[in-house]
């Protein structure tokens, strides 16, 4: 009990954050109407998935550092996660840029980055997918995911930035910050971050034991084979 | 097309009248209809959480049946 004080405070924070997220006051905007509302589930996706690949990455370099089995699980979890996570933000960004832009595929630079961004770690697990060999599997992978993560925070983060884009926070158009993020959101969005990404690293701590475990269950039927 | 758009956004923006003419859902508010939405999110993210807590507690069992196999 002592140890999940976080999951505690991450189930607080989202209870928070759908009570608050829909009953607290936001700016009347145009456009965007009561959509603004959206910022604290589509926003904290991103923030989440960000989280999660450089977890994934940081033990990636560990594993590579000093070569650990459970090093590369932690890495995998991880990355999982880190793609629901991007995939969700994905579905979600489409779902308010049908309704604020028109349509819920314009081609914006920043949609554009975060799909190719998930293809890249779509392609870490076709990866891994493809070797047997669990030292070489491991190796490479950890290899390709620094690489991933490389090439993600670039897509998604600096070249949207860098052109022409109607994505908030990208290409000239002010960030959320600018104008709408007023002390109000400020309110319910923060928290709204802390609670989905812990929610998400629970997840991904609870696969990570289910990874370890299956490992453990092989050793031991290795051991009786011997 | 877009520069145009957000020069439209940014005039709109500007214009301090504009604020309160802005469609929110202010009906559905004064029905007390939102309140509606908020407890069935409110169900399924409970529900869900609960879920994802039970296999938190399977994962803790499996954990223990490990050790003892190992153990013994």
């Amino acid at each position: 009990m002592k140890k999940s004080w976080w999951k505690i405070l991450s189930v607080m924070l989202l209870l928070y954050t759908l009570v608050g997220g829909f009953l607290m006051n936001v700016p009347r905007l145009p456009i965007l109407n009561e959509t603004i509302r959206a910022l604290y589930f589509h926003v904290p996706m991103w923030f989440g998935m960000t989280l999660m690949f450089t977890v994934s990455a940081l033990y990636a370099i560990r594993y590579l550092r000093k070569p650990d089995r459970d090093d590369d699980i932690v890495s995998v979890e991880f990355a999982n996660t880190g793609l629901i996570f991007g995939m969700l933000g994905i579905g979600t960004g489409m779902i308010w840029a049908n309704y604020t832009w028109g349509s819920p595929w314009s081609g914006d630079p920043k949609q554009n980055g975060a799909a190719v961004a998930s293809l890249i770690y779509l392609a870490y697990f076709v990866l891994r997918g493809s070797l047997d060999n669990h030292e070489q599997r491991a190796r490479l992978s950890a290899v390709y995911n620094i690489f991933a993560f490389a090439a993600m925070i670039p897509l998604i983060f600096i070249l949207p930035r860098l052109t022409s884009s109607i994505h908030p926070g990208s290409g000239g158009n002010p960030g959320f910050n600018g104008y709408d993020l007023d002390n109000n959101m400020r309110k319910v969005f923060y928290p709204a971050v802390a609670g989905w990404i812990l929610l998400g690293v629970w997840i991904a701590t609870v696969r990570i034991r289910l990874s370890l475990a299956e490992e453990k269950i092989l050793d031991l039927e290795y051991e009786k084979n011997k | 097309m877009k520069r145009i758009s957000n020069l439209l956004l940014t005039l709109l923006l500007a214009s301090p009248a504009y604020s309160q003419e802005v469609e929110m859902a202010d009906r559905m508010r004064a029905d007390g209809k939102i309140y509606v939405v908020v407890a069935i999110l409110l169900v399924i993210l409970i529900g869900l959480i609960a879920y994802l807590l039970l296999i938190d507690r399977k994962a803790t069992r499996l954990e223990k049946k490990l050790d003892e196999n190992r153990r013994s």
